[in-house]
């Protein structure tokens, strides 16, 4: 009997205030260190937080989003541990009253199979979210024996998403978590960049034969990639059936993947786990969420990827994966939808983002929004290609120019050259002569049964192709060769 | 919950107290009075009673997101221990 995985996930996002939860202090990456640590981050005695309105609007504004109830009254809580990177001996966070109570969030898978149908959808129901502040850093490298501390992260506004246990398969799990990113990026709370941290993922994995209570979880620490992620649960799902398989036992622990080697160590166990001492924060009153605040950020609420999705269904006639990918990103769904609009068909503009572009833009590491082919770019592209002037074969190569820089796509065609035949006449003495040369091919061609010749005329359409530059039209080319190797 | 000494023990190494082993019975029993004294409390009848995560009757005035904090880094860093480039150093962490 074969094993089901049990996979929920706890979710770091980092909020884009401009400064940080509790104090005045600058927000931002890259600082010199402790630059940006107040006497408030650095935990000195006497000084008090005063709570970031944004982030707690911020906050709010995701629960909104995934339909959760939001706490009029929430609590912050003091979660106690030593650490260096913690000057305070505690962290400022929420457990019993957060700001965002239960809500859900539907994500769609890929299309299985090559029938064109639709891929499944999901519902991953979220448990609670909640606000609290980032540690500082340590550093453990250069300074010979010793470690440093930067707390220009400590205090930085953090919401955690913690999922209930929805989620069976790595695939799943990537898909919730896209969809997350989609989300918070949509309403503007997160940048987004996962090179830097702005969102992290622990991943709790259990197995279990079917019908059997949840088996014990570990859970693997601050994967900051969909990649990673992928790969790491792949690797904790095989190394617990192999453990079990042996006869023997998962340890609950804190386990760490390393995406350079592809493995994971395992960081503590259970049995020295730390007892937190929650308690409600002294320093802090409950932050109340009004009636007026939830309308005002409902009236505030941007354009959600499930109605972005489902506008894209309607007005493009995309299919249910394909507008999901396409609506994921704020920045690929404007693309989209430019190069849409000047290319006059969505179908071609949608496999050229998710096609071409994707492929390119993967393959250079760039994001859509510094894509060297603009979606005006592009849509041009796709115009000439729907009215006829290139096939899609020249299409890749004018797509590459443009990548490279040599201009907008008509002035490409032009310099280049590059425009299909249209000229039937022009075709036909090709075709003709191509005939009239190659006489112990053609007598082949015409003795072969109908099943031998569609794959013959291939000799054909080569050579003509060759004569023409691929500048014939394919439809055409294949018309004509058809009737006069009758 | 009744304390001994190799509770003490614990509760000290989580906050990083230093006990004396020789004063362990006698702190023993001091916070056994303590959680007499919460087990008295837990009887109280406390249904439909919100839990009061504050005494004051008012809520959290908040802050606007601006930056009104300067950057202290040279005089934080004179009144640690040790530094070096920027950060404060501390005796070698890792798990």
């Amino acid at each position: 009997m074969s094993w089901e995985v049990v996979i929920g996930l706890e979710v770091h996002v980092q909020l884009n205030t401009v400064s940080k939860l509790f104090s005045g202090s600058k927000l931002s990456t890259g600082a010199e260190p402790n630059t940006q640590a107040s006497l408030v981050d650095l935990g000195l005695p006497g000084t008090l937080p005063v709570v970031n309105r944004e982030a707690v609007r911020k906050a709010a504004l995701f629960g909104l989003a995934i339909n959760a109830d939001i706490c009029r009254h929430s609590v912050f809580e003091r979660k106690n541990y030593f650490y260096p990177d913690l000057p305070k001996g505690y962290q400022t966070t929420q457990l019993a009253e957060p700001v965002v109570g239960a809500g859900e969030v539907e994500i769609q898978l890929a299309p299985k199979g090559n029938k064109g149908g639709e891929g499944e959808k999901k519902i991953v129901r979220i448990h609670h979210a909640h606000l609290e502040e980032d540690a500082g850093k340590s550093l453990h490298e250069d300074f010979h024996g010793m470690t440093g501390i930067d707390l220009n992260r400590a205090g930085t506004p953090l919401i955690e998403i913690v999922s209930e246990p929805d989620m069976a398969n790595a695939e799943e799990a990537v898909a919730f978590a896209r969809k997350l990113h989609a989300i918070v990026t949509s309403i503007g709370i997160c940048d987004g960049d996962m090179s830097q941290g702005n969102m992290r993922f622990d991943v709790n994995i259990s197995v279990r034969k079917p019908g059997e209570p949840l088996g014990t979880r570990t859970e693997t620490k601050n994967l900051n990639s969909f990649r990673f992620m992928e790969k790491a649960i792949a690797l904790e799902v095989e190394r617990q059936i192999d453990v079990l398989e042996d006869g023997g036992e998962i340890v609950q622990e804190t386990r760490l993947y390393n995406g350079d080697t592809h493995t994971a160590r395992s960081m503590r166990s259970k049995e020295d786990a730390n007892d937190y001492r929650y308690f409600p924060c002294p320093d802090l009153l409950p932050v109340a969420i009004t009636d007026a605040d939830i309308e005002e950020l409902k009236a505030a609420m941007p354009e959600l990827p499930d109605s972005r999705k489902a506008r894209f269904i309607n007005d493009y006639q995309l299919s249910e994966y394909d507008a999901d990918l396409l609506s994921g990103s704020i920045a690929t769904a404007a693309f989209f939808e430019a190069a849409a609009k000047a290319g006059g068909d969505a179908k071609l503009a949608a496999n050229w983002v998710m096609g071409e572009l994707a492929a390119k833009l993967n393959a250079e590491e760039k994001d859509i929004a510094d894509s060297p082919v603009s979606a005006e770019q592009l849509g041009q592209l796709i115009a000439r290609l729907k009215d006829g002037t290139i096939s899609s074969k020249i299409a890749k190569q004018v797509f590459e120019a443009c990548w490279a820089g040599e201009g907008n796509p008509d002035d490409i065609i032009e310099a280049k050259g590059l425009k299909q035949m249209s000229d039937t006449g022009e075709l036909e003495k090709i075709v003709d002569d191509i005939i009239a040369n190659n006489a112990s091919q053609v007598d082949d061609y015409r003795n072969s049964d109908d099943a031998k010749k569609k794959k013959k005329i291939g000799f054909f359409v080569g050579q003509a192709m060759k004569a023409t530059q691929g500048k014939a039209n394919p439809q055409q080319l294949n018309k004509l060769l058809q009737e006069k190797l009758q | 919950m009744a304390i001994d000494s190799k509770v003490v023990a614990q509760v000290a190494h989580l906050a990083r107290l230093k006990v004396d082993p020789q004063d362990s019975d006698a702190l023993s029993n001091r916070l056994n009075d303590i959680l007499a004294m919460v087990d008295q409390l837990q009887q109280a009848d406390v249904d439909g009673v919100a839990p009061l995560a504050h005494p004051l009757d008012v809520t959290q005035p908040l802050r606007e997101d601006v930056v009104t904090e300067p950057n202290i880094r040279d005089k934080a860093l004179e009144i640690a221990p040790a530094a070096e480039d920027g950060c404060f150093l501390v005796p070698r962490v890792i798990e």
